[in-house]
């Protein structure tokens, strides 16, 4: 006989402390006549021997603490039978202090009830609790006003409750499936409907939650499989993980990212199962083998090759923290993204978000409890999906010290995909070994070739210093060439546009033709905002040590001033996109070999420092390290 | 997915987990119906192997079908097996109620293996419904210093990424099955035609619901003889599962006290 399967839904009940959740638990167990022999007798006990009258939260709170302080500390989880389907019941934590515990048990529910005291109404928790829902990915919220006894059953006064939240719900984008008037305690409108709320229309909370939806696997989706580990436990090599969305079939070619190794499923791995599978879809831990000897490490995420993950080294994030510590601007914490655990530092926190009016405020530190947007940047290349394209994909956890102490989820508005910026097409190469020697040229020329690569605001003074630097260069018998960025796009880069990809590649072929040149002995003068640190770290890697960052400092009222092209104006108005220091991100460089501020300098200073700069590290003789 | 795929996903997806992430690792095996699914589950997610030892903390006073059990099962499944001792009662906590004081042994057992292996991480079998403080554990569980459980403060654990770094000289209980309800486990134990003791099944009018020390431990009067009918029983009934454990009623608190010092 095949057993029979019963469908289960995961449901979390939240709210402010003491709007009821506890008690709604209770009666839930109670009118479904499913509270176990004699917890209703040893509940009852144990409110007698601290002499309280009757208290339903004993049934979830099992903590001495608990019971003693009459306060829900951890979450804790219980089984509800109803007539179609089972109920993890899951109770949350109401306190500010106990959010982890809160986060800990949400974040693996379906669907939330959310309770709300009608007396005391929409409170601090209530709008943190719908915050964190939202981000946590829940999509059913019932909303339950409690208490309705204690009101006198008032229609006015849950309408106006109902009223305030549902703005507020709107405003986050928080999805409602109801807004329920009940008394947990009297059991209105909980398995029946009360004779006391005749003004409401609408199902009882039974009749609500049968109409819940389960969570639906993401089979839709493109693949998604994180290798969690490989196994040699015999001849066969077994790649492990569990596919987080899509579906995979034997005979698929996978690619693995951020490495770009791609191979073929041989065969599905399973134990104890008499047909070997063809076929591994969402929420199943598989096991593969491929076709071709592949080294992949845990961490790596396979995908099809047509809709591959995004890499990058640097994304944003809406967060909540939940540390001991504040989340720190420069920090540094673990990152674990999937099977993905790699150094992060905090780049830059760029609001934080009071989630009792929505209103933010920049600031240096993010203090527990709190949300926040946030710049991470990590020490290596990670694979990724923006939250909004895939969710299990596009989230992570930070570790500080010991202790998880926070999650987030990503997102890349105004960050470049970098995987066609990694990946080299061709695979039979062969370098070509030139007969003349660069200290030949250099010998010639009596100076070394190098990068001086200009980065600073639209405005800052890049073009003006680096025509300056050619010609005074020129003037001392140096081989100097400007690369400047309207110029390139004409030719070079005139099939890229302004998006973050396409900034990205443009700064790809400056960087690599600028390595070129300088190899051929030329001192180039590159003159790019350039924005991204990823970008500029990778024209760094191409030129090698030749290659020296000139931070062309102007702060962005100061380039606001002068706005030569009447660029920022434009910006300002909305007429331009992804315009750097007004809508995108500009991250200045950390650790430039030249600063030259040309908010304090006049430009003849400015050229003067660049020259001297030159002759101090490219003349003949100079020292080579950068400094 | 079905529900005890689904189940099933999230156990082996533990169970790799706590492979790659933790050194020294072992699993409690207690010969019941939980262990036994836990015992499975291993199979399943290293594709027929069990890569740590299994571990038999061993009061001596377990039911003669038990050891039967154990010894015809490491063999056929495989498992590598360590046994601990128990030490004598007289030695454990005297405040502890009669029932409570009795199986604290095993806690008493189950540290000094820890301690005699060096492990780092511990499989146990509980689950969250059979008793209201194991409703609030974590999957990774961090334990301080002497194994006590910090079940005020536990870390949070979310997105099924788990707490797999601690400090020095302390250690992890890792659960696999948490989130398996009591008839989950005989639906599964069906489906997968897992082996149990047969004590677990209605002799003269009586069987064993949950398994544990002879003498704190009492069977249930029930007709179930065959798997399906103690489903049809278990569908049917309002007794909590561990009801015929003595230790588990003796004091509000007896359980907790036994947990936050280190008990399953």
């Amino acid at each position: 006989m095949q057993p029979t399967e019963r469908a289960v839904l995961r449901l979390v009940v939240v709210g402010h402390v003491d709007h009821g959740k506890s008690t709604l638990i209770g009666r839930l167990f109670h009118d479904l006549q499913l509270l176990p022999e004699g917890k209703l007798e040893a509940i009852r006990a144990m409110c007698e021997r601290r002499g309280m009258p009757f208290e339903w939260a004993f049934l979830m709170d099992a903590l001495q603490a608990e019971r003693d302080q009459g306060i829900t500390i951890d979450t804790a989880q219980t089984w509800l039978r109803a007539k179609d389907r089972d109920y993890v019941v899951i109770d949350a934590p109401g306190h500010r202090e106990f959010l982890k515990n809160m986060v800990t048990g949400a974040a693996s529910a379906e669907a939330a009830l959310l309770l709300i005291d009608a007396q005391e109404g929409v409170r601090d928790q209530t709008r943190r609790h719908g915050y964190l829902l939202k981000l946590l990915g829940i999509e059913q919220v019932l909303v339950l006003v409690n208490k309705l006894d204690a009101i006198g059953y008032r229609h006015e006064r849950v309408a106006a409750i109902e009223a305030e939240f549902r703005g507020y719900a709107a405003s986050i984008g928080l999805p409602l499936a109801g807004f329920l008037p009940i008394s947990a305690r009297e059991g209105d409108n909980i398995a029946s409907r009360s004779a006391q709320t005749l003004w409401y229309e609408g199902p009882t909370l039974v009749e609500a939650l049968a109409k819940l939806r389960p969570m639906a696997r993401a089979v839709d989706l493109p693949l998604r499989l994180p290798i969690q580990d490989v196994y040699k436990f015999d001849e066969r090599r077994i790649f492990a993980g569990r596919i987080e969305s899509g579906i995979l079939r034997v005979g698929d070619t996978l690619v693995f990212s951020p490495s770009n190794k791609s191979a073929r499923v041989a065969s599905i791995e399973a134990w104890a199962c008499d047909v070997p599978p063809v076929e591994g879809r969402a929420g199943q831990s598989v096991g593969l083998t491929f076709a071709e000897p592949i080294f992949v490490e845990r961490g790596e995420v396979a995908s099809h090759e047509a809709e591959p993950p995004v890499e990058t080294d640097v994304f944003r994030a809406r967060l909540f923290w939940l540390g001991r510590n504040p989340l720190r601007r420069g920090g540094r914490y673990k990152l674990k993204l999937n099977h993905q655990a790699v150094p992060v530092s905090v780049q830059a926190i760029e609001r934080v978000i009071d989630t009792t009016d929505l209103s933010d405020q920049a600031s240096e530190q993010v203090e527990r409890n709190a949300v926040a947007e946030v710049v991470l940047r990590a020490d290596s290349m990670l694979a990724l999906d923006p939250h909004g394209r895939l969710t299990r994909t596009g989230r992570f956890v930070l570790v500080d010290g010991y202790d998880i102490a926070g999650g987030g989820i990503i997102s890349m508005q105004g960050y470049a995909d970098q995987r066609h910026l990694m990946v080299r097409r061709a695979t039979n190469l062969t370098r070509v070994e030139h007969e003349v020697s660069l200290a030949a040229r250099e010998l010639r020329n009596g100076h070394r070739g190098g990068v001086l690569w200009l980065t600073g605001l639209s405005a800052s003074g890049k073009s003006t210093l680096a025509v300056a630097v050619e010609r005074r260069l020129f003037n001392l018998s140096y081989h100097a060439y400007v690369l400047d960025g309207d110029n390139i796009r004409g030719g070079l880069c005139a099939d890229l546009g302004f998006s973050p990809e396409e900034r990205a590649e443009n700064i790809r072929r400056v960087g690599e033709v600028a390595a070129l040149m300088s190899r051929a002995g030329t001192l180039v003068l590159t003159a790019f905002i350039s924005p991204y640190r990823s970008d500029r770290d990778r024209a760094r890697k191409a030129a090698g040590e030749r290659f020296h960052e000139v931070y062309v400092k102007a702060d962005l009222a100061t380039c606001e001033a002068r706005d030569p092209k009447g660029l920022y104006k434009r910006a300002r108005a909305g007429q331009i996109r992804d315009f750097t220091g007004v809508s995108a991100p500009y991250e200045p460089p950390e650790r430039p070999e030249l600063t030259i501020d040309t908010g304090s300098l006049t430009i003849e200073q400015s050229v003067q420092r660049i020259v001297d700069h030159v002759q101090r590290h490219f003349a003949e003789g100079a020292a080579f390290a950068g400094g | 997915m079905r529900h005890l795929d689904e189940l099933e996903s999230l156990s082996i997806y533990i169970f790799r987990e706590a492979f790659n992430r933790i050194d020294r690792l072992a699993m409690l095996w207690s010969l019941g119906k939980d262990s036994n699914v836990m015992v499975w589950l291993a199979r399943k997610a290293f594709f027929g192997h069990v890569p740590f030892p299994v571990m038999h903390i061993d009061t001596g006073r377990k039911f003669a079908e038990m050891y039967a059990f154990r010894e015809r099962y490491a063999r056929e499944w495989g498992l590598t097996l360590l046994l601990g001792e128990c030490p004598p009662v007289e030695e454990i906590d005297e405040t502890l109620p009669p029932a409570a004081r009795s199986a604290a042994r095993k806690t008493a057992g189950l540290k000094a293996m820890i301690e005699k292996h060096d492990l780092q991480g511990v499989f146990a079998g509980i689950r969250r419904d059979e008793q209201a403080t194991r409703a609030k554990e974590r999957y990774f569980s961090p334990r301080g210093q002497g194994g006590a459980w910090q079940f005020k403060d536990q870390p949070p654990e979310f997105w099924d990424q788990f707490n797999t770094d601690f400090a020095p000289g302390t250690h992890l209980r890792i659960h696999p099955l948490l989130h398996w309800t009591e008839l989950d486990i005989w639906r599964y134990t069906q489906r997968e035609r897992i082996p149990t003791v047969p004590l677990y099944f209605a002799k003269d009018g009586k069987r064993y619901r949950s398994l544990g020390d002879r003498d704190i431990t009492f069977a249930i009067v029930s007709e179930a003889r065959t798997i399906e009918a103690v489903i049809a029983e278990l569908e049917a009934t309002l007794t909590p599962e561990r009801a015929g454990r003595a230790m588990d009623h003796e004091a509000e608190d007896a359980f907790e006290r036994l947990r936050a010092d280190g008990y399953m």
